[in-house]
């Protein structure tokens, strides 16, 4: 089974979510937690551990000077312009590339060939006896987040319960994180701003058709349009929290609130069991 | 013109609540833009009046005339982002895959494989009480959003007559928006708030900055929810000679704001008392006062 933390809005308690659930799963099952979030990963903050390290790497293009005759062919055919033919050299923009391979198809001299590069990282590590942690990590300057999330995800692949951290927004990285889950947990806050973001998470999920629930972080009590608009999307709630500045001080310094403040470890199991297509 | 983009690293640390403030109590001639297309909230804090609305367009994205294909399976081959799917028996593309590369095109023995435009969101010119605004909307689950940025920053240039300030907010992140968004800014404002997390993204959005060579400014959010970790941001910031612009308290009032869908400084709370306070500093900072 594989479980999608995603949200729309940044900031909204993805990464709370995701860590006190994969905390409160790893006390009676293997669980292997994702962070798919490879612009700003932060699951690893809340499990210390050694990790070992795997670059990513992306197919990028080099210009044999020898063979190459300044056609121009790869110039015109690159989309993303990573390639510009001058009168006595080609120019590659490694930064631009989307590995596609068109420059090497389309260079009649055969002298465009494709070299790794390195785009980020992917690490892996077992904080807790039962909880495998594996965040992929974009280079600072780099834009190709879902090559990295897509590496992430691979190293993840067989275990029988894996937890993905999304990034927020409702672009390209999300898509590729949200992809291959069986349901997922949109964590919001009831603000007009929460709701406004919650509504673009949830048309995401449904164009993957992606069974989803809710989660209402930070709660002041005043939830009344974001579980109106649940109630008509059909959405279930799947849990709320309130804000409380107990909460927010273990959350701040990196502690876990299944953990570490009673009640909360029983909430997180629940939450799980209500997810969508978890129980039977 | 000075350009100012408001951003964090971090999502949800209050760039929004501490743009709009700004917008409301700037007191210069301003042009604004919302360059957080993926969740683009601005305009619910600035009452905005729509004067043009356009398509956004794009990569192309490729299409299989049916009509043409011969199911030789060339195009999945060689996409290498899993666009080309079976389905139905026959070869489909998948436009939430396809990155518009062209590759299937090229490769098609029978020139099945046409690429078209795509439409992914749309740009808005606005006016509000506080100088115009350029934003935008992706659709869910659309590519492209920093390209989409790249366009609200030129639909802002046109609006900027006799603005002596640009003012952006930003995207969360460091990737491909955020790059698009502080790519020819003069300066960024960076909020974030006493927390492990925003912190160690503090930092990896510094040393991205840092390669547009833009000033850059900090702003502590809801400081008081711990004031050891705001300590630690603040020596952070003091080792690589960043500028505290200011700190905000924690104060109900700035959800109450959004709630009534108006920026925090219209009424009097501690919130607005300190954005005031960052808006002298930060501004004389800039040159703007």
């Amino acid at each position: 089974m594989k479980i999608a933390i995603a949200s729309g809005k940044g900031g909204t308690g993805k990464s709370t979510v995701a860590a006190n659930l994969a905390w409160a799963l790893a006390r009676s099952r293997d669980v292997a937690l994702v962070d798919c979030d490879v612009e700003e990963p932060n699951l690893h903050l809340f499990f210390p551990a050694p990790a070992t390290e795997m670059p990513v790497t992306t197919p990028v293009p080099e210009i044999d000077a020898e063979r190459c005759t300044l056609c121009g062919e790869c110039g015109k055919f690159c989309r993303f312009g990573a390639l510009a033919v001058l009168k006595d050299s080609v120019l590659t923009f490694p930064h631009l590339c989307h590995s596609c391979g068109g420059c090497t198809l389309v260079c009649p001299q055969g002298a465009v060939r494709e070299v790794p590069r390195t785009i980020g990282r992917v690490t892996c590590s077992r904080p807790l006896p039962r909880l495998v942690l594996i965040s992929g990590i974009l280079n600072e300057g780099e834009v190709q987040a879902p090559a990295v999330i897509r590496a992430a995800k691979t190293l993840a692949e067989g275990h029988p319960l894996t937890l993905y951290d999304a990034s927020p927004g409702i672009a390209c990285p999300v898509i590729e994180t949200l992809e291959g889950s069986d349901a997922c947990i949109l964590v919001t806050e009831s603000t007009p701003f929460g709701l406004h973001d919650l509504r673009l998470a949830v048309e995401v999920a449904e164009t993957l058709g992606i069974s989803a629930g809710v989660v209402i972080n930070r709660s002041d009590g005043q939830d009344e349009a974001t579980v109106a608009f649940c109630r008509e999307h059909g959405l279930p709630v799947l849990m709320t929290i309130p804000f409380s500045r107990e909460i927010a001080a273990v959350q701040n310094r990196g502690g876990l609130i299944a953990a570490l403040l009673p009640g909360w470890e029983e909430r997180f199991s629940g939450l799980f069991e209500a997810v969508p297509g978890v129980s039977p | 013109m000075i350009r100012l983009a408001v951003v964090s690293g971090k999502g949800g640390t209050g760039k929004t609540m501490v743009a709009a403030a700004l917008a409301d109590i700037s007191g210069v001639p301003q042009v604004l833009a919302d360059c957080d297309v993926d969740a683009a909230n601005l305009a619910l804090l600035l009452a905005p009046r729509r004067l043009t609305t356009e398509e956004f367009r794009g990569m192309e994205v490729a299409r299989i005339d049916p009509d043409l294909c011969r199911d030789c399976g060339i195009c999945a081959d060689r996409c290498r982002f899993g666009a080309i799917v079976r389905r139905d028996d026959a070869w489909t593309v998948e436009p939430l895959h396809c990155e518009g590369c062209g590759v299937c095109a090229y490769v098609c023995p029978m020139g099945a494989v046409r690429m078209e435009p795509h439409v992914c969101g749309e740009i808005y010119t606005s006016v509000t009480d506080r100088g115009n605004l350029a934003h935008a909307r992706l659709f869910p689950g659309s590519g492209n959003s920093g390209l989409l940025v790249t366009e609200v920053k030129k639909r802002a240039v046109p609006l900027s007559e006799g603005a002596d300030l640009m003012l952006a907010d930003g995207p969360p992140g460091i990737g491909c928006p955020l790059i698009a968004t502080v790519s020819g800014m003069d300066a960024v404002l960076v909020v974030t708030e006493p927390g492990i997390s925003a912190l160690h993204d503090l930092a990896r959005l510094v040393t991205v900055c840092r390669r547009f060579g833009v000033r850059i400014f900090v702003v502590i959010n809801r400081f008081d929810l711990a004031e050891d970790i705001c300590r630690e941001i603040e020596d952070y910031c003091a080792k690589e000679n960043l500028t505290v612009a200011g700190k905000i308290p924690f104060d109900p009032a700035v959800v109450a704001a959004v709630r009534e869908g108006r920026p925090v400084t219209r009424g009097d709370s501690p919130a607005a008392e300190a954005l005031r306070e960052i808006r002298e500093s930060l501004f004389s900072g800039l040159g703007l006062i």
